[in-house]
């Protein structure tokens, strides 16, 4: 008997070096993670984690600016409205591989689920942080419905979201944990689930524009536009774009040594391509933006102080950073292309926070007072943000996501 | 525009009395029944279908629940001396505040309804005559169609037939989207509450008075007659009244009579309401009209994109089968 405990033990401990440690003994692992950047990251984690607590014994008031006039700040503003459409990476290359057929772009689907799988992960997070309640976070799938509501379908779809990208990312765990046959099952649900991924994010990308048609009077006219859910949307598949560029190339930055040579040698051409199909999504999203303004027949409101602002957004950061991508596709320049998917993806941020923030209330007395937020609100959203960054590094360490399983090399 | 044609009112002589349990198997009960069906919806996992069905039938021209009740604030009538004030935070047994109600220093700033008072009395200036100020009563105006409810993901709202909007707390997961969607800026939330934070705001004293047809307690504690209790129907009947028979003396127009889709509350007044704290820009529409178009795609998506979609795949595939086929055949040829 004890030494089937022994061997069991032993077992475990194999497998727990084998799969957490990467292969590394307790000690080595340890001096392995004393790096500047997880000191930082360390840093960071103690300021911000022990505010989280604070919001939830002493209440939001203790750690936001929120009012009654501005219930939502940067929780929202950046974790959920910015942080959902540089999501969509999972539906947007998911689908441009599976059903349009892009073959080549097979080393960057993972990367794109994995993405866009702990993106609305942490939006989540973020949500849950601001929620009053958060542990009744289920209440809109059983105790209530407002089927009037946006909201209502952005919760429906945001949690069925996550759990369909789950699934799409599933093999790469499998694979992880070396079980096959179950590996066998999850890739058989890949149309279905990618199908069902572009439904759910169709409709809740532009729900997010779409919950703020609720408060015309709120919004400053250059932004309201019955055409928000389309602005959202059409600018969600090119924030997807741009943010495959900015984590692959963060991911042949950093984790170099995880990546194999199919991720590496393919990068430079997919970064092109990729940085192609995003310029082509801005020059839509312009125009659209362009319409909106030329239907409700605002050109007058350009020359105001918010119509500078607004002129600042789409023109340096939606137009020029096409431009920038479409120059970078013209000379084949992989580094052009990349500044131009990080000043995208910056511009993406940009627009959510203005909708969200910006000009939402600019009727009100001291307007704009609320735009820095207090410090801890700030802390808690940077630690959060590190979380998501280590989680991702964990992921990337372990499964195989910019390389391919040796045993699973035929999973196109 | 005093002339202007009566909100259609509807025809049903049973509906919206008392209680308003008649009401209630009009057009609650129509909701009811698609509520538990939709609940069948979301086990088969057909939620956003129902979901927009439910939108889709809801917009037949509902132009309110008949018969229900309002008031009317007459600002020009209000004297600042916040008797509603002090009612309403008696009646519904709210927090007393630091500076009592007889205190006018609270003018001295403009306030707005908390999580510690459903009403509150700002001092404006009068442009007609600056030595007699305007008061204005702020609380929930108690939409027709309230943005609250249409906001609220989880049903925490309701239009009572008899005219309050109500919130339910034990619904309430604190997104705080009606805060958001509220076009008067009514909702207030208690931030400072961890465990229990809830929306507050005026509730027509549904529990206490409404229900039971009685007048809300600022109302009843008003001295100047400022604040009238009735149905709202007969209180646009009396508004216009008072505006026609004092044409100098008030400006022709009762906010809230189509403002977002009609209130229950409702105000006239000597100068334009922007002066007196309203929001410049309220559109007629009621704002579920605004999002009733988005949330009739969702149907659509839902049926038409596996179609849509599945026919790229298939397309892809067949052209892919069609290569193959082509290089075996191609083969088969040098092989022979």
């Amino acid at each position: 008997m004890s030494n089937d405990y022994a061997v069991k033990q032993n077992n475990f401990q194999a497998w727990f070096m084998d799969k957490l440690l990467m292969g590394l003994s307790w000690p080595d692992y340890l001096k392995k993670l004393i790096t500047p950047f997880n000191i930082v990251a360390a840093a960071i984690l103690c300021v911000g984690l022990p505010l989280i607590g604070v919001r939830f014994v002493y209440g939001l008031a203790s750690v936001t600016d929120a009012s009654n006039e501005y219930p939502w700040g940067i929780f929202l503003g950046w974790g959920l409205f910015s942080g959902v459409p540089l999501s969509a990476t999972g539906f947007v290359m998911a689908t441009a591989y599976y059903i349009f057929g892009f073959k080549r772009y097979h080393s960057l689907v993972r990367l794109g689920v994995l993405t866009g799988f702990l993106g609305y992960l942490f939006a989540v997070i973020y949500l849950l942080t601001d929620l009053g309640r958060p542990w009744r976070i289920y209440y809109p799938m059983l105790i209530g419905f407002g089927t009037a509501s946006v909201l209502f379908l952005v919760a429906w779809h945001v949690a069925t979201y996550l759990t369909v990208q789950l699934l799409e990312f599933s093999p790469a765990i499998l694979e992880w944990l070396k079980s096959h046959r179950v590996r066998r099952w999850a890739t058989m649900m890949t149309i279905g689930m990618t199908i069902a991924g572009i439904i759910l994010s169709t409709l809740h990308q532009s729900a997010l524009g779409a919950m703020f048609l609720l408060v015309p009077s709120k919004m400053h006219p250059l932004w309201y536009s019955q055409y928000l859910p389309v602005f959202f949307l059409s600018s969600s598949i090119y924030a997807a774009l741009a943010m495959v560029i900015v984590v692959s190339t963060l991911g042949a930055k950093f984790l170099r040594d995880k990546a194999d040579q199919n991720f590496l040698g393919n990068l430079d051409s997919l970064t092109v391509g990729l940085g192609k199909a995003a310029a082509v999504g801005i020059y839509v999203y312009f125009v659209l933006k362009l319409t909106g303004v030329a239907h409700d027949d605002h050109w007058n409101l350009l020359s105001t102080p918010y119509g500078r602002w607004f002129l600042l957004e789409i023109l340096g950061f939606v137009l020029l950073p096409g431009l920038t991508l479409s120059l970078g596709v013209k000379k084949k320049s992989t580094s052009i292309v990349r500044f131009g998917a990080f000043w995208a993806v910056i511009g993406i941020i940009l627009n959510r926070m203005n909708v969200s923030t910006v000009v939402f209330n600019w009727n009100l007395p001291h307007h704009l007072h609320h735009i820095i937020p207090p410090w801890r609100e700030a802390a808690i959203v940077l630690a959060i943000f590190t979380l998501h960054i280590l989680l991702f590094r964990w992921i990337l360490n372990r499964m195989p996501v910019l390389r391919e399983h040796p045993d699973y090399s035929d999973h196109r | 525009m005093i002339n202007k044609e009566n909100e259609p009112v509807m025809q049903d002589e049973s509906a919206g009395e008392g209680s308003g349990d008649a009401a209630r198997s009009r057009g609650t009960g129509k909701g009811m029944n698609r509520r538990n069906f939709l609940g069948t919806m979301v086990a088969i996992g057909g939620i956003a279908t129902a979901g927009a069905a439910k939108t889709a039938a809801a917009s037949d021209d509902f132009s309110g629940w008949p018969n229900s009740f309002g008031l009317l604030t007459d600002l020009t009538a209000c004297v600042g001396c916040r008797s509603c004030e002090k009612a309403c935070n008696e009646s519904n047994k709210l927090p007393t505040p630091t500076t009592p109600f007889d205190d006018p220093s609270v003018f001295n700033q403009t306030r707005r309804p908390d999580a510690h008072a459903y009403s509150v009395v700002n001092r404006f200036n009068n442009p007609k005559d600056p030595s007699t100020p305007i008061y204005r009563k702020v609380q929930c105006n108690h939409c027709k169609e309230p943005a609250c409810a249409s906001a609220c993901p989880i049903h925490a709202y309701r239009k009572t037939p008899e005219g309050a909007v109500m919130y339910n707390p034990d619904l309430c997961f604190g997104c705080r989207y009606c805060m958001v969607a509220c076009p008067f800026y009514v909702p207030a939330y208690d931030y400072e509450s961890a465990l229990e934070p809830r929306i507050v705001k005026c509730t027509m004293c549904y529990d206490t008075r409404l229900k039971f047809g009685k007048p809300t307690a600022c109302a009843e504690a008003c001295p100047a007659g400022a604040i009238t209790f009735g149905r709202r129907d007969e209180l646009i009947k009396v508004a216009r009244e008072r505006i026609a028979a004092n044409p100098d003396k008030y400006i022709d127009h009762i906010m809230g009579e189509f403002e977002v889709g009609g209130t229950n509350w409702l105000y006239i007044s000597g100068v334009p309401f922007e002066q007196v704290g309203f929001p410049e820009n309220l559109p007629k529409r009621p704002p579920i009209e605004l999002t009733k178009g988005f949330l009739s795609s969702v149907p659509l998506v839902f049926t038409i994109w596996p179609a849509l979609f599945g026919m790229c795949y298939a397309a892809v595939r067949h052209r892919d089968e069609v290569c193959e086929e082509k290089i075996a055949a191609h083969k088969k040829e040098e092989g022979k």
